[in-house]
């Protein structure tokens, strides 16, 4: 398999005021194209800066972030978010739908922003909510929508335009524990029909168990990277 | 382009959201789109208005009137002396070559009585060639003639408020004899109708009698051979200041004024009345203007106070567009085309309910209104001006949020 992701010792330093603070020493971590994996630690623990800079959504003070062969630690603000349209999608713990937005507007919005026609951004829209079982849901508001349906919506929102990767960070934070068990069996179906690349940050033990590989941090720097053997979900997640 | 319809297409669908808070923050725009229109319509058509009256009293006249005494270091006011002759005028229209016709007027306010009825009015002896002179017309009956004039015939030619005040509806005045200062008059023609000046004088409050008529027999105390006005029309408007000229340089070799020395005359055109009137309608105009331009420029701080909480309301918003790929640029056109939207879907309604309220004034107030395109393409321009420039500010600090404290925010 290709490397998709390549990060070479990056730290990420905040100054406050006179105080520098470190959020990440030093790390250095090889992600394969296909790949599931759970990102662990406490919080303060640095894994939230290191989802950020993955995303495209910062830059590091120090170090190198190759994503599919491309240097993006040197990156312009306008050339991330070409990046971020087009190689990440992103699915947050409190599912960040625009509200007052029907579910199929919810998910053309990365179309949006990019080069694909307008006739053809419904359609694929469309595509991306079946996909993510939502059919008959297209035209409900978010608040029409159980948590379990809006985190579909935004899995289906950050697929919608193909990306390599998919950062998702606590998305079953806010939901309950069967809602919780469909949602990892959305994302373990993904990854294992059609090899998306998964990167999933939970402090639930239970949640990281269905990744093939957990990266722990601790004090901005990663302290452990163990794979091992996924839990299906498949079986459980259909009542 | 695409991103703009899409642009566009987006904040239509971000105003619909807020219908109300919409339509509210438009609302300043409307009433500053429609005051400006209003107001314009309401200028011009005021100043059409009194321009045409103004051109009905005759805009080729030149008024002589005589001049001002001066007693003891006490200045009076024009025609306060009697410095103007009959020779005076002869002269003007022997000499003067932009002067056309001529006639000079004598007046005085006279009771006129027919049976039990009696009018106060302004009796004028003027010479044959007033009526041409002054463009005016006859209804009915005939003008007197210079023979009249020079034998002093007792007839007299009377306006429609003096026919309307001294006979019952439907009597014919012509041939009726009626007194002027206990003096008998044979009414031979009635003016037509001019309704009021501009200026709310009655231009059928009138009785025109020869002039030699009027110096003998009517105004009899007064010194022979002076008159109150003399009339001299010129071709167009374009040979009154050739006219005035001539005439004033006249006056001062008759009545011997030296260079520095006040005139004891004046020259006066009609035209400079329109042009002042025509001045002070523009300056009311202007200023009303400025108060509309005000309440345009406080309907664009509305937009922008408006914008700026909506950025602030719709912080996770950018956060998640600018995570799903929206540059900078994009975030910042969004918010300028809503405030663009806004003002000039505002200008747009704001159009349609300055030129209903136009139209309502001019039906109900009945004040002349006259609906001004280039007003109407100015409002709507300078509205969307309005949007673009309060629209930036707000659009610019949304775009330089920063995209994880924009997703963080709650």
């Amino acid at each position: 398999m290709d490397t998709l992701i390549q990060i070479r010792d990056v730290w990420k330093i905040y100054t406050l005021g006179e105080v520098q603070i470190s959020a990440l020493c030093g790390a250095s971590l090889d992600i394969k194209s296909g790949e599931f994996i759970a990102v662990m630690g406490a919080s303060g623990s640095g894994k939230s800066t290191f989802m950020n800079l993955l995303g495209c959504l910062d830059r590091p003070t120090r170090g190198t972030y190759r994503l599919a062969g491309v240097d993006v630690s040197t990156l312009s603000a306008d050339q991330l978010a070409v990046i971020r349209n087009r190689e990440i999608g992103f699915v947050f713990q409190n599912f960040n739908l625009l509200h007052r937005t029907t579910a199929v507007e919810n998910v053309e919005l990365p179309l949006f922003y990019s080069d694909v026609r307008f006739g053809e951004q419904r359609r694929r829209a469309l595509e991306a909510l079946a996909a993510a079982a939502l059919n008959g849901r297209e035209h409900h508001l978010p608040s029409q929508l159980s948590g379990g349906e809006q985190q579909r919506v935004a899995i289906a929102r950050a697929l919608v335009n193909r990306p390599s990767l998919l950062l998702a960070d606590e998305p079953t934070g806010n939901l309950d524990t069967r809602t919780s068990v469909e949602i990892m069996a959305l994302f373990t179906r993904l990854h294992r029909q059609q090899g998306l690349t998964i990167v999933l940050v939970t402090h639930e033990p239970d949640i990281a168990r269905y990744a093939e590989r957990v990266v722990t941090f601790r004090d901005g720097q990663i302290v452990s990277d163990a794979r091992q053997h996924a839990t299906t979900a498949t079986q459980q997640a259909m009542p | 382009m695409k991103i703009l319809r899409m642009t566009l297409r987006a904040a239509a669908r971000a105003l619909r959201r807020n219908k109300l808070r919409s339509a509210l923050t438009m609302l300043g725009i409307v009433i500053g789109v429609a005051a400006v229109i209003a107001v314009v319509s309401i200028g011009r058509g005021a100043d059409a208005a009194v321009q045409q009256q103004i051109r009905s009293l005759g805009t080729n006249l030149l008024l002589v009137f005589p001049g001002a005494s001066t007693a003891n270091g006490v200045r009076a006011g024009w025609g306060s002396v009697s410095t103007l002759k009959v020779n005076d005028a002869v002269a003007i229209s022997k000499e003067c070559a932009a002067v056309i016709d001529m006639s000079y007027a004598k007046r005085q306010v006279v009771q006129v009585v027919y049976g039990n009825q009696n009018w106060s009015t302004s009796a004028e002896g003027v010479t044959a060639s007033f009526l041409a002179v002054r463009d005016w017309q006859l209804a009915a009956g005939r003008f007197f003639t210079d023979r009249d004039v020079a034998g002093a015939s007792r007839v007299a030619v009377v306006g429609q408020t003096v026919v309307d005040h001294l006979f019952n509806p439907g009597e014919d005045p012509i041939e009726v004899m009626v007194r002027i200062k206990d003096v008998p008059f044979q009414i031979i023609g009635v003016l037509a109708a001019k309704g009021q000046t501009g200026f709310g004088q009655d231009q059928d409050d009138i009785i025109l009698m020869p002039f030699s008529t009027a110096e003998r027999r009517v105004l009899g105390t007064q010194i022979l051979g002076t008159v109150d006005m003399i009339l001299t029309s010129v071709r167009s408007v374009a040979d009154i200041p050739e006219a005035t000229a001539e005439i004033t340089q006249l006056l001062h070799e008759r009545h011997h004024i030296a260079p520095n020395a006040d005139d004891d005359f004046g020259v006066r055109n009609l035209n400079d009345i329109a042009e002042a009137s025509r001045n002070a309608s523009q300056v009311m105009t202007s200023l009303l203007l400025c108060v509309a331009s005000i309440s345009l420029l406080v309907g664009g701080i509305g937009i922008m106070n408006i914008l700026l909480v909506s950025v602030t309301e719709r912080t996770r918003e950018i956060g998640i567009r600018m995570a799903v790929g929206a540059k900078r640029r994009h975030i910042l056109l969004q918010f300028l085309s809503e405030a663009i939207l806004l003002s000039m879907v505002g200008g747009f309604a704001g159009c349609l309910l300055g030129i209903g309220a136009s139209q309502m004034i001019s039906r109900v107030a009945e004040w002349p209104t006259l609906v001004s395109p280039p007003a109407i393409v100015g409002a709507f321009l300078f509205s969307g001006a309005v949007g673009v420039f309060f629209g930036f500010y707000p659009a610019r600090q949304a775009a330089q949020l920063d995209p994880i404290a924009a997703l963080r925010y709650e």
